[in-house]
């Protein structure tokens, strides 16, 4: 049934990450490109939105009222509007500020910024390009007639896709952070500064640590959520697994096993994402989930 | 967007239709349910200018409108008797392969693969068609081999994605395809400058060229061709007559054009003797009784759309805004491709 998935793909995937593709290669390998590409959007965007969340979290109980006024104002704002809607505006924001692609930014050297992406230098070993190079260890971007070459870059679809899915996600994770914390009862950070523990020191040792088992099942959900919802990134032509699978769905006309192997993947994702949190509920939070 | 949240439920109720009637073959019935229904179920595109595309008040029109309503006027007997489903390049298949629609006339290509393994079959060609690119004019590329490491910007699951492939491997350029699902998004990406270059079939490039560009004069489509594109509209295979009936009512707009008999004077024709003539409008022998149809059929599918060469110019050609060259798609003895065969 899925001997379909064997035979040359024929589209070409305009980026691939650290895995190489050509037309010719078969589906399972554009497939997997697109699984690839979902996990490069979601990875960094699931660390970013941890960090952001709970910046956010912090700055929403914080001692200082315009840095509660303006974390929760995030909050609350980036909360209620769709993602979709959030994704398309960051992206033709995106797409529409910044210069053309034959006239990029030189952001540093070797650091470029234009409408074809954000290039930047990359070590020659692990590119395609090696035997043919040979010279140097890293490969740096520079000006071409079209775009920007060389070195390795990442797209304008990419960074749109990263940017909204942390936002995002920080936002509801901002929330059960904060639940997680007003969930600890106030005395204990006030016994522990009563022993001399500075704020800080009340937070990482004493408050969190018991806010965890709080937070961590609800914040497995948003993780789970941040992967599923990189599938929009089909919307702003980013190569992730939906967008490749709709491809090969489409050149193939095996839309229930293409639909399959989709929905597979994610079931794979989710379910490791859940099964590691479990992990860590278990270890850390004393949880028994 | 609209499109990706019906996209899937609409793909998984095809589906299922498809399998509980897999095998199902079944003679003239595709012809039964739309005269019970009363009512022609067209696919066609969520609006590319000169094929199909609604107006304000969501009157359709376009080459492939043209060709549905021929259907129906040759079937039902009047030409507005079609409901028209606007379909993405994803929906398209499906929605013909479970019912949802009786043809697909929407800017598709005839490839062997889709012809051979997707339930379908090709009916006719009603335009022959050709993949190019558009780009800005400010970047002075006359030529597509000077493309070496562009982004183009194009639409997923097309010809137009393979080809692209096909010729940046050919010609070593490393072209950087940037993929939308729809053509709208793809295009919008391209005006707002994310790729040096857009590809799609010429005669798309240039609705877009004329009706979406800020400033048409900015924007040049290359020369060059790098593929062959027949469009024409499908139907569902294991219904040979409705095949028939599609793919007929597409030859006799060309057998007219070949007879020069038009939406004016085809009334008038029908009344003289030539015997060519009367056997095509009914008034000779009775070619609609072949196919099921009423004897006039050809009759009011010409007094609806007139003849082929009158849909082309209307919608595509020197009467329409994108003033597409006749081209390829000029009749057989005019040095062009559109060949029907005899009516008789």
């Amino acid at each position: 049934m899925l001997d379909f998935l064997l035979q040359p793909a024929g589209f070409e995937i305009g980026e691939t990450g650290l895995l190489v593709f050509e037309a010719a290669q078969p589906l399972w390998k554009a497939l997997l490109v697109g699984l690839g590409n979902t996990l490069r959007v979601s990875l960094p965007a699931l660390l970013a939105a941890t960090l952001l969340g709970l910046l956010l979290a912090l700055g929403r109980r914080g001692p200082s009222l315009p840095l509660r006024r303006l974390s929760g104002f995030v909050v609350e704002a980036v909360r209620n509007v769709p993602l979709l809607v959030q994704l398309l505006m960051w992206y033709f924001v995106v797409i529409e500020w910044l210069p053309d692609s034959g006239a990029a930014w030189q952001l540093a050297d070797g650091l470029w910024l234009s409408k074809g992406g954000l290039a930047f230098p990359w070590p020659t070993a692990w590119t395609a390009e090696t035997d043919r190079l040979g010279a140097g260890l890293w490969q740096w971007p520079e000006q071409g007639t079209f775009n920007v070459m060389g070195g390795a870059a990442v797209t304008p679809e990419y960074l749109a896709v990263a940017w909204s899915l942390t936002l995002y996600t920080a936002a509801f994770l901002a929330e059960v952070i904060r639940g997680g914390l007003e969930a600890v009862p106030a005395s204990l950070a006030e016994a522990a500064s009563t022993l001399g523990a500075t704020r800080l020191q009340a937070l990482w040792r004493v408050v969190l640590p018991q806010a965890w088992r709080t937070i961590v099942p609800a914040a497995t959900n948003q993780y789970v959520n941040l992967i599923k919802n990189s599938s929009l990134a089909v919307a702003v032509g980013y190569p992730d697994l939906v967008s490749v699978g709709n491809t090969a769905l489409n050149q193939s006309g095996r839309t229930l096993e293409c639909l399959l192997v989709m929905a597979l993947c994610y079931l794979a994702l989710s379910g490791l994402a859940s099964g590691l949190m479990n992990a860590f509920n278990r270890r850390h939070a004393g949880g028994t989930a | 967007m609209r499109h990706r949240f019906t996209a899937l439920p609409a793909l998984l109720l095809a589906l299922i239709a498809q399998l509980l009637m897999s095998g199902a073959a079944h003679a003239g019935k595709t012809l039964d349910a739309i005269k019970q229904r009363g009512q022609v179920r067209c696919g066609v595109s969520n609006g590319v200018a000169g094929f199909s595309a609604a107006d304000a008040k969501g009157h359709w029109s376009g080459l492939d409108v043209d060709v549905c309503r021929a259907v129906a006027a040759a079937v039902l007997g009047q030409p507005d008797k079609v409901a028209f489903v606007p379909l993405t390049s994803q929906q398209r298949f499906a929605a013909l392969q479970s019912g949802q629609v009786d043809v697909l006339a929407r800017n598709t290509s005839w490839t062997l693969t889709r012809d051979a393994s997707l339930g379908l079959h090709f009916t006719a060609v009603t335009y022959y068609d050709g993949q190019g690119f558009l780009l800005p004019a400010k970047l002075k590329v006359t030529n597509a081999r000077q493309l070496k490491g562009a982004q183009v910007c194009t639409q997923s699951g097309t010809t137009n994605e393979k080809n692209l492939a096909d010729f940046s491997r050919t010609h070593r350029l490393g072209i950087k395809p940037v993929v939308f699902d729809t053509y709208e998004a793809a295009f919008k990406a391209y005006f707002a400058g994310r790729c040096q270059a857009f590809t799609t079939d010429v005669s798309a490039l240039s609705g877009i060229r004329n009706k979406e560009a800020p400033k048409p004069e900015d924007h040049v489509i290359l020369p060059d061709l790098i593929s062959k594109e027949p469009l024409g509209p499908l139907v569902r295979r294991g219904d040979d007559a409705w095949f028939a009936i599609v793919r007929w009512t597409v030859f006799a707009l060309q057998e007219a054009e070949e007879l020069g008999i038009t939406k004016a004077n085809a009334a008038e024709r029908r009344k003289g003797d030539d015997p060519a003539v009367q056997r095509l409008l009914g008034t000779g022998e009775d070619s609609g009784k072949l196919l099921g149809l009423e004897k006039d059929w050809a009759f009011r599918a010409i007094q609806a759309v007139g003849h082929y060469g009158e849909v082309f110019e209307r919608n595509v050609g020197s009467q329409s805004v994108l003033k597409l060259p006749r081209g390829l798609n000029r009749l057989w003895n005019q040095g062009g491709l559109m060949y029907a065969p005899p009516v008789r």
